[in-house]
């Protein structure tokens, strides 16, 4: 095996890292935050590709591109909010239903399952043949300050008064009601903002690869939980401030890439990666209700040899 | 201050669990009484503190809080004229949150939640003086999670939470019963402290009987979801456990039902 073959792909693994980490940290709001598992993530990662690459095509500059597929994707947490608040189903469920109209959706913005663009035609952000130049182009920069970026203003919206009432919501619905909180309004807020995340993480994908594709978001949410785990198993004991948590998420969602690469690089069939990812995310979900099992077990005995 | 008229509410109707919680209960609190709420399980007292904080639609009948029609009024709506303490610790703070946090959107109720910054320096000053009338040593832990309280202390917060803007109507939902007995009664102190300093009008429910002839110038016994009992001013002071124990009797024609109120 080829050791400098790894050290080529690096540079690649860094860039998707940061761009599925702006991803990451969307799937964290709502399942940190809102503690809510949102699964329209999954049609939002191609929605916001698909509506940038067609504005793209139809003439929009690059920066009015980006801000329609970040309304896009709030659109589409505004349709799965509304499906758990007025409608009153499971934020699972709702997430589900809005996840498969989104195929339908996708379909239709693209035309066709598959889109590609090409940087020779349009002005794009970011593309993966600057990956390893030595200029303002290259992607894994721009993720970088797009990252940043992100993380700074929602260090700064989850300090405000708004900000806070989100965070009431996931931590204690029964107590944000009671101090005043619309909880639904908060639910949906939370939902449009993660949404609006990764449809933007989805459209600097689809720069980067050079197409959008109507299967490119499958999995999105298992890839971001694995960031979010990943970053808290890491660095849960040492970063406590919220805008260190964040950047957790986005070192793990590169970690997460680094990990896929060399999966690749060891010859194993990357097919297969969706099966590990899933197991190990399932491992660490179910490591707090296992350590729970075990200690509630020991505080037993424990009172039982007292008695 | 609070008129609560004609209100019924049952559970699961139509199925075999079907529960009348409230009939026909009518109630008016004057402004600035203080009324203690004994009666047995299922007496419906902690679902007329719901009814009227607005966790779920009543039935039939009003409430009316100020002269204000709230019977439609969704939860968080009323919650600008209400402070509730639960009695599950756990209710009635964020515990991922800090204690200054937690005070921050407590002083924000009933209030526009916009862009401005989510809490103060200036707040921060305010609430360091104002936990130090809870003599827990909180006003050192301003950035604390509340997680790491205790319930007592938990539940003092809340009290500071459900008083910092001042509420038209105090709703105390048994929240001393989940806690030991020396700091239920620092708890029960508090209580008394602030609703004086602020004269609040305030519904307590409470298990123990002693507790409920000790604190406030009125008590009602709730008995099959409505009041059965109201006595106030002199009689009251003079009211014993006896007393109150063969007035339930006389009232429901059966024995009182909570062993818990008659342990302790």
């Amino acid at each position: 095996m080829d050791i400098t073959a790894l050290f080529n792909m690096m540079p690649g693994a860094a860039a998707q890292g940061l761009i599925w980490g702006i991803m990451a940290i969307g799937v964290y709001l709502t399942y940190k935050i809102l503690d809510v598992a949102d699964l329209t993530v999954d049609g939002t990662m191609c929605t916001g590709g698909a509506v940038f690459i067609m504005l793209t095509m139809a003439g929009v500059p690059m920066p009015l591109a980006l801000l329609g597929s970040f309304l896009a994707g709030m659109l589409a947490g505004l349709a799965t909010g509304f499906f758990h608040t007025v409608c009153g189903i499971p934020a699972i469920l709702a997430g589900i239903l809005t996840q498969l109209a989104l195929y339908s959706v996708n379909l239709r913005i693209m035309g066709q399952a598959n889109q590609p663009i090409s940087f020779r035609n349009y002005d794009l952000l970011v593309s993966s043949r600057n990956v390893k130049s030595l200029s303002l182009e290259n992607p894994i920069l721009i993720g970088v300050i797009f990252a940043a970026v992100i993380i700074a203003l929602l260090y700064w919206f989850f300090g405000t008064e708004l900000g806070c009432s989100l965070r009431a919501t996931g931590a204690n619905a029964n107590m944000a009601r009671a101090q005043g909180i619309n909880t639904n309004v908060a639910k949906v807020l939370g939902l449009m903002l993660s949404n609006g995340l990764v449809a933007l993480s989805s459209a600097l994908l689809a720069q980067y690869q050079g197409f959008a594709d109507v299967n490119m978001g499958r999995g999105a949410i298992v890839i971001g939980l694995a960031a979010v785990i990943i970053g808290e198993v890491l660095f849960s004991k040492i970063f406590h401030n919220f805008a260190l948590l964040l950047l957790s998420v986005v070192i793990g969602s590169v970690l997460y890439y680094v990990v896929y690469n060399v999966v690749i690089w060891l010859g194993l069939n990357t097919d297969d990666m969706k099966l590990i990812t899933a197991l190990i995310v399932a491992l660490f979900l179910s490591i707090p209700y296992w350590k729970g099992k075990y200690f509630s077990k020991s505080a037993k005995k424990g009172a039982a040899s007292h008695a | 201050m609070l008129e609560i008229k004609g209100v019924c509410k049952t559970f699961n109707a139509g199925t075999v669990n079907e529960k009348r919680a409230l009939n026909h209960l009518t109630l008016t609190l004057n402004d600035g009484d203080f009324v203690t709420v004994i009666g047995g399980n299922g007496a419906g007292k902690s679902t007329m503190l719901n009814a009227v904080a607005g966790v779920f639609p009543v039935d039939e009948g009003t409430i009316t809080i100020d002269g204000v029609d709230v019977t439609r009024l969704p939860e968080h709506k009323r919650a600008s004229y209400i402070g509730r303490v639960f009695q599950d610790p756990m209710m009635g703070t964020a515990a991922t949150m800090q204690i200054e946090e937690n005070l921050a959107l407590a002083a924000r109720r009933g209030k526009r939640r916009g862009l401005r910054v989510g809490i103060t320096g200036k707040e921060r000053a305010e609430y360091r003086e104002l936990l130090k009338i809870l003599d827990l040593g909180l006003e050192d832990r301003l950035t604390s999670k509340v997680g790491l309280l205790s319930g007592g202390q938990r539940q003092a917060l809340t009290l500071l939470m459900a008083s910092l803007v001042r509420p038209k109507l105090l709703l105390l939902d048994e929240h001393t019963a989940a806690l030991d007995p020396k700091t239920a009664a620092k708890v029960l102190d508090t209580t008394e402290k602030i609703v004086h300093r602020d004269n609040l009008t305030t519904l307590m429910i409470t298990h123990n009987m002693k507790d409920a002839i000790a604190h406030g110038n009125r008590l009602v016994m709730m008995y099959d979801g409505h009041i059965v009992l109201d006595i106030a001013g002199e009689e009251k002071k003079r009211l014993t456990v006896e007393d109150l124990l063969e007035q339930f009797t006389k009232a429901s024609g059966e024995e009182f039902s909570s062993d818990r109120a008659l342990l302790s």
